[in-house]
């Protein structure tokens, strides 16, 4: 009969054997120079890291990154608030209230209706990209910076003074 | 007359009164099967016929006579006759002839429906999702007409519509004098009104609801939410011009608008009337009687989480 402990169901246990060390094992010094070795290698090598708010990599192009909404070719906002992006967010981030236009705003805004307030809870977004993937208005785009750290949470719920893209002069 | 005609609709059979449409011999059976219509509405007296989305092929015209019916029928308009045997889903020359029929319906329609109030529960959004092609082959400009307030409480769209002629029917059957109807033929019909004579019937307001698409529009709700993100509760008062049932959108504490109770095919059986609809959105002018049955598929159940509350302290 075999021991229990010796018994591999699976057949690939191995038993491991403990030999007592030998005299260059025992005084570690070997070992201490291997380790030192592999120290003193990464000083002459190039480093990982950056200094990161003076340096920056390069985001990768489909980087995801703040919101920004757009305006189209004559500087109207294309967002209409149709709630698509609110609808799609796995988050429950996006918040918006729709608003008429007023004839005279036809410059302001492209289509009869449009986002009067228009917030994104950074805090509670994922960055999963869904919001841009559901726009039918090509209006939402992941394609700003790294969303900023702060220290108080109602900043992080960002307006349209934030998210919309500034004109182009 | 007692005796029951037997119908057989992709292969389900059911015995119905004779005079019953396919349309309604396939409601009975529900499901699947059951034809699209934009135009028929069950309560409405002579509606049907007009928007071609229920085409179903009989490939048996009856017991005595089993020729196939030689072209595709409108199941709105064709009266069952006995062991008929009518295919829907199972003929992919309905399911062609259904697709054109959308491309017609669509030829004109604008896709405005991230600004429409009526998407999310727009007969002729799903169809078009159903049967649609992404791309429209028509050329020419679709017709384009200026924005027009019935009354003060309804908005048509002109551009939107699809001339089922429901509204139509409504005013006609509702309401005591009609004073919107069709002017025009063909490409140039247009629903219209004398705008002096802005409705001011009691029962105005319903033609919003049997519009299938964002054509006839609240004004009291043009705007303020996208259907998805409102919560339908059905609730009730007593009213003395109308049966007082109705459903309400909530958002948040907030009666966004009311409108008639829509059964599984977006059909109100119960009118209501416009002070029930305008005029009464608080919580408290309201008996509720609990969350609407929506489909589970619809956008509307979307982001509605409708588990019981369980309350975690218990009061005794």
């Amino acid at each position: 009969m075999e021991k229990l402990e010796n018994i591999s169901l699976t057949g690939r246990k191995k038993v491991l054997e403990k030999k007592p060390m030998n005299f260059l094992e025992r005084i570690y010094l070997p070992s201490i120079v291997q380790g030192l070795a592999i120290t003193f290698k990464h000083l002459f090598k190039k480093k990982a890291t950056i200094q990161y708010p003076e340096q920056r990599r390069e985001f990768s192009v489909n980087f995801r990154g703040i919101h920004s909404l757009k305006r189209d070719e004559e500087g109207r906002e294309r967002c209409t608030a149709c709630g698509l992006c609110a609808l799609s967010c796995p988050a429950e981030a996006i918040t918006m209230i729709a608003d008429e236009r007023k004839p005279g705003e036809e410059h302001l805004y492209r289509e009869e209706k449009y986002a009067a307030v228009y917030e994104i809870n950074m805090l509670r977004c994922i960055f999963c990209g869904f919001c841009e993937e559901a726009c039918p208005k090509q209006a939402i785009y992941l394609d700003g910076d790294i969303a900023p750290a702060d220290v108080d949470r109602k900043n992080f719920i960002y307006g349209k003074d934030k998210l919309l893209e500034p004109l182009l002069k | 007359m007692s005796e029951k005609y037997k119908i057989t609709i992709d292969g389900v059979s059911t015995e119905v009164e004779p005079g019953t449409t396919i349309l309604n011999a396939a409601r009975q059976i529900g499901g699947d099967l059951v034809p699209p219509a934009m135009c028929y509405y069950s309560s409405l007296e002579g509606s049907g016929g007009k928007c071609r989305t229920c085409l179903v092929k009989v490939s048996k015209g009856s017991e005595k006579d089993p020729r196939p019916m030689p072209k595709l029928m409108a199941s709105c308009r064709t009266t069952v006759m006995d062991g008929m045997e009518v295919q829907n889903l199972t003929s992919p020359e309905v399911q062609e002839a259904r697709k054109g029929v959308v491309e017609f319906l669509l030829i004109n329609h604008p896709l405005d429906c991230p600004v429409c109030d009526q998407a999310g529960e727009c007969k002729l959004q799903d169809l078009s999702y159903e049967h649609g092609t992404e791309a429209t082959r028509y050329e020419f400009n679709r017709r384009t007409f200026e924005r027009i307030d019935i009354g003060d409480k309804i908005q048509l769209h002109m551009n939107r519509c699809i001339l089922c002629y429901r509204c139509v029917y409504v005013a006609n059957q509702l309401t005591d004098q009609r004073v919107h109807g069709i002017v025009g033929r063909g490409d140039m019909a247009e629903i219209s009104t004398y705008v002096e004579k802005a409705i001011d019937n009691d029962f105005s307001g319903n033609m919003i609801d049997v519009c299938p698409v964002g054509a006839l529009t609240d004004k009291t709700f043009r705007f303020k939410n996208r259907v998805w993100f409102t919560k339908p509760v059905w609730a009730h008062r007593d009213c003395d011009k109308c049966c007082g049932r109705v459903t309400l959108w909530y958002k948040g504490d907030d009666v966004l608008r009311v409108t008639g109770r829509k059964d599984e095919y977006g059909e109100v059986h119960e009118f209501i009337c416009n002070t029930c609809r305008y005029d009464k959105k608080r919580t408290k002018d309201w008996v509720i009687e609990g969350p609407a049955k929506v489909e589970r598929q619809s956008v509307i159940s979307a982001n509605h989480y409708d588990s019981k509350v369980v309350p975690v302290i218990d009061k005794r």
